[in-house]
C-alpha cells in the first residue's frame, strides 16, 4: 500500500457494538462486540478480500459502512470525505450514489412483486437520474452488459435462477454508476458452474468501468482468486492483512493458517498438512482474555492470555506476538 | 465402482417423478449406482440434478403427492426396499439406513432437549434398551465429540452451535448403528474449520463401525478428500462414476470437466476462470437429446447430441459415463 496510488477507501478503528438488553426494565446489561476495532484501505479500482467464519464480524463491516447499521466508533473516509459526518437523510442518500452493496441471497434480496426493469431502475427514479425512455434505455444497457438481454426487462424475478438473480442484484448495484461496491458473499449461494461466471462477470466489470471491491466471503479459495489484498477477521477484529499472494503465500498468523489448511481441495490424495482447530468460535458477548483467539489457538501460551495482540507489520500485518 | 458383489445398496434404472400442477417434473430418470460395504460414495451435481430426490427415495420419503417412484430397483443388503411394506420401511430407517440433513437448525425439534431426540430414536428402533437409552445418549454424545455430554444432553437446540447440532444429529442417526449413513450435504450449512471437525469424525466413526457413506455434496473439495467412488448427476441422470482418484485425475465426461476447471483453486494463479456457459436447465423443461448439450462445447454442434440421450455406459473396468463423445464410449455395448 505504499506507492503513491490514491486510497479510495479508508476505514479506522471501527466498532460496531450492540446492546444486550435484558430484565424488566430494558436496561443494557452488556455489548456484542460485532466489530472492534478494525482499519483497513483499499486503492482505487482494487479489490480488498474480507474472510472469515460466520459470526465474525464481516457482515457487519460493510453494513455498518453503508450506514444500514449505526457504528460505535471510528471513521469511514471516502475519496477523502469523512461520511460518518453525514447525518442528515439527504446527506447519506447521496453517498449511496457513490457506494452500494451487492447481497449474497439471490432469492431475498429481489422483491418479488417487481419486474427487472423496476428493480434496476427504481434508484435512478429515487435519485432523480433519469426517468421515462431514458431510464429503459438506461436499464436495457446494465441489463445487457450484465449478460442478460432486452426481453427479460418486463419479467419477475421468479422467472429467473439464482445466477441470472445475481446478474440483476450487479445491474442494480450499477444503475447509480456507483465507484465502491460492497460485495456481501456475491457468490455463495450459487452453483459451482454459475459461480464462475458471475466472477468472472464482476471482474470485467471492474476492468470495465474501474470499480473498487470491498469483498465479502467465507470461501478463501474465490477471495483468493478476485483479491488485491486481502484481510482474515476473527471475533470482531482483523488478525493478519497483506497482499493477496504474501498471505496465502505465507500466511503467519496460526489462524489463517488453520483456516487455509482446513479447506477440502478437490485433489483426491494429496498429502496435506491439516491443523484441525479444536472448540469453535467463541461468542462475541463474552470474548476471551487477551487475543481472542488463544483459547484454539495450537501455539497459545500464558502471554496470549493477558495480552491484547494488535495488527502491527508494515506491508503484512498481523496481530500476533509469536508470528512476528 | 466396485465390481464384486460386494456392494451394500445397489440402484438400478431408479426413476422419480413428481406430478406438479406446471407439469411433471422428471427429477430422477434412469439412476443406477451401488455403494460398497464400509466405503463412502460421493453423489455430486448441483442444485436440482436430483441427487437429494434420489436419496429421498432410497428412504422412500417421498411426499406423495406430487412425487412417485415410477420405476427401477433399490436392493439393500439382498432385499427389494421398493417392494417392502410400509411396516418394513420404518423398521429399515433408522435402524438399517440412517439419514442427516444438511440444516442442523430446522431438522432438529426446538420444543425437545437433544437428549431427549436422541432417546426417542432409540427408544423406537431397540425396544429392547429402553431402560438404557439415557446412558446409550450420553454414550454417542461422548463418541461424537460432545463435551461435557451429561449436562448438555439436557440442553435445547438453540443452545447450541450449529456445529454442535450437527454432531447431535449424527449422534442421533448413529445410535442403532446403521450399515448405511445417507448425509444429505452435511456440512455446507457450517464454517470450514468446523467443516473439518465434522468430516474428521464421520472418517473415524467409518473406521470404527464399518458402515458405508453415501455423501451427497456439491463440493467437489469435500468429495476428494472423503470418498473412495463418486457419482456425478447432471439433470436428473448420472452423468460419470468411477473412483474419486479417477473421476477428478482423469473427469470423461465434459461437463465433469468443465465442473473441475470452472473451480477457483487455492494457490493456483490464473487471470480467469474457465466457464460453463449457460444456466441450470429447468427440471420442467430439459433439453431435447443429451440434457448438457445446450452447455457443452461439443455438444452444441452435434445433431446427435441435440436428439439421442447417450445412455451410461462402462468405458473401462469400474468407469461409466454417458456422453457420445467421450474417450473410449462406443455405441454398442
Amino acid at each position: 500500500m505504499s506507492d503513491a496510488k490514491k486510497n479510495l477507501v479508508e476505514v479506522k478503528d471501527l466498532k460496531t457494538h450492540f446492546p444486550i438488553r435484558a430484565g424488566l426494565l430494558n436496561k443494557t446489561v452488556g455489548h456484542v462486540k460485532a466489530v472492534d476495532g478494525v482499519s483497513f484501505s483499499i486503492e482505487e479500482g482494487k479489490t480488498l478480500g474480507l474472510v472469515g467464519e460466520s459470526g465474525c464480524g464481516k457482515t457487519t463491516v460493510g453494513r455498518t459502512m453503508m450506514r444500514l447499521i449505526p457504528k460505535t466508533d471510528g471513521s469511514f473516509s471516502f475519496d477523502g470525505e469523512e461520511m460518518f459526518a453525514f447525518t442528515t437523510a439527504g446527506q447519506i442518500k447521496q453517498m449511496r450514489r457513490e457506494i452500494q452493496m451487492m447481497f449474497q441471497d439471490p432469492y431475498g434480496s429481489l422483491n418479488p412483486r417487481m419486474t427487472v426493469e423496476s428493480i434496476v431502475g427504481e434508484a435512478m427514479t429515487v435519485h432523480r437520474v433519469a426517468s421515462g425512455k431514458d431510464r429503459r434505455d438506461r436499464v436495457a444497457n446494465l441489463i445487457e452488459k450484465v449478460g442478460l438481454s432486452v426481453q427479460h426487462l418486463n419479467r419477475y424475478p421468479h422467472e429467473f435462477s439464482g445466477g441470472q438473480r445475481q446478474r440483476i442484484g450487479i445491474a442494480r448495484a450499477l444503475a447509480l454508476e456507483p465507484k465502491f461496491i460492497i460485495c456481501d458473499e456475491p457468490v455463495s449461494a450459487l452453483d459451482v458452474s454459475i459461480q464462475s461466471q458471475i466472477i468472472n462477470l464482476m471482474q470485467d466489470l471492474q476492468a470495465e468501468l474501474g470499480l473498487t471491491y470491498l469483498f465479502v466471503a467465507h470461501d478463501l479459495a474465490v477471495v483468493e482468486h478476485i483479491s488485491d489484498y486481502v484481510a482474515v477477521m476473527y471475533l470482531g477484529r482483523i488478525v493478519e492483512y497483506a497482499d493477496r499472494d504474501t498471505l496465502y503465500d505465507n500466511p503467519l498468523h496460526p489462524y489463517t493458517q488453520a483456516l487455509l489448511s482446513a479447506i477440502p481441495e478437490p485433489i483426491p490424495n494429496k498429502d496435506k498438512k491439516r491443523i484441525v482447530l479444536g472448540g469453535e468460535v467463541p461468542s462475541p458477548s463474552n470474548p476471551p482474555s487477551g487475543c481472542p483467539f488463544h483459547p484454539r489457538c495450537p501455539l497459545a501460551e500464558e502471554r496470549c492470555k493477558e495480552e491484547v495482540q494488535t495488527l502491527e507489520g508494515a506491508d503484512h500485518k498481523v496481530a500476533c506476538w509469536k508470528a512476528r | 465402482m466396485t465390481q464384486n458383489g460386494d456392494n451394500l445398496l445397489s440402484i438400478r434404472n431408479l426413476t422419480t417423478h413428481f406430478f406438479t400442477e406446471q407439469g411433471v417434473v422428471k427429477a430422477v430418470q434412469d439412476v443406477s449406482y451401488d455403494i460398497a460395504r464400509g466405503k463412502t460414495l460421493a453423489v455430486v451435481g448441483e442444485s436440482g440434478c436430483g441427487k437429494s430426490v434420489t436419496a429421498m427415495s432410497v428412504m422412500q420419503l417421498i411426499p406423495w403427492p406430487p412425487g412417485k417412484i415410477v420405476g427401477g430397483e433399490i436392493i439393500f443388503d439382498g432385499e427389494a426396499l421398493l417392494e417392502a411394506t410400509d411396516e418394513r420401511m420404518r423398521e429399515i430407517r433408522g435402524n438399517d439406513i440412517a439419514m442427516i440433513f444438511q440444516e442442523p437448525m430446522t431438522s432438529l425439534n426446538p420444543v425437545f432437549t437433544v437428549g431427549n431426540q436422541i432417546v426417542e430414536a432409540v427408544k423406537l428402533h431397540q425396544k429392547d434398551k429402553a431402560d438404557q437409552a439415557w446412558d446409550i445418549a450420553i454414550d454417542m454424545m461422548k463418541k461424537v465429540g460432545i463435551a461435557d455430554p451429561e449436562r448438555r444432553v439436557r440442553e435445547y437446540p438453540h443452545q447450541m452451535s450449529g456445529g454442535m447440532r450437527q454432531r447431535v444429529m449424527i449422534a442421533m442417526s448413529l445410535c442403532c448403528s446403521p450399515s448405511l449413513l445417507i448425509a444429505d450435504e452435511p456440512t455446507t450449512a457450517l464454517d470450514v474449520t468446523i467443516q473439518a471437525q465434522i468430516l474428521d469424525l464421520l472418517r473415524d466413526l467409518q473406521r470404527q463401525n464399518g458402515m458405508s457413506i453415501m455423501m451427497i455434496t456439491h463440493d467437489l473439495g469435500v468429495v476428494a478428500e472423503n470418498a473412495d467412488d463418486v457419482v456425478v448427476m447432471y439433470a436428473s441422470r448420472v452423468v460419470e462414476t468411477g473412483t474419486a482418484k479417477n473421476v477428478f485425475n482423469n473427469p470423461l465426461h465434459p461437463y465433469t470437466q468443465g465442473l473441475l476447471q470452472s473451480l477457483p483453486r487455492l494457490g493456483e494463479k490464473k487471470e480467469r476462470l474457465d466457464v460453463i456457459g449457460g444456466n441450470v436447465p429447468n427440471p420442467l423443461n430439459f433439453p431435447s437429446g443429451c440434457k448438457f448439450h445446450t452447455r457443452c462445447p461439443i455438444g452444441c454442434k452435434d445433431t446427435k447430441c441435440r436428439t439421442q440421450e447417450p445412455p451410461l455406459k462402462e468405458v473401462t473396468p469400474g468407469r461409466q459415463v454417458a456422453c457420445w463423445h467421450a474417450e473410449g464410449y462406443t455405441e454398442t455395448k
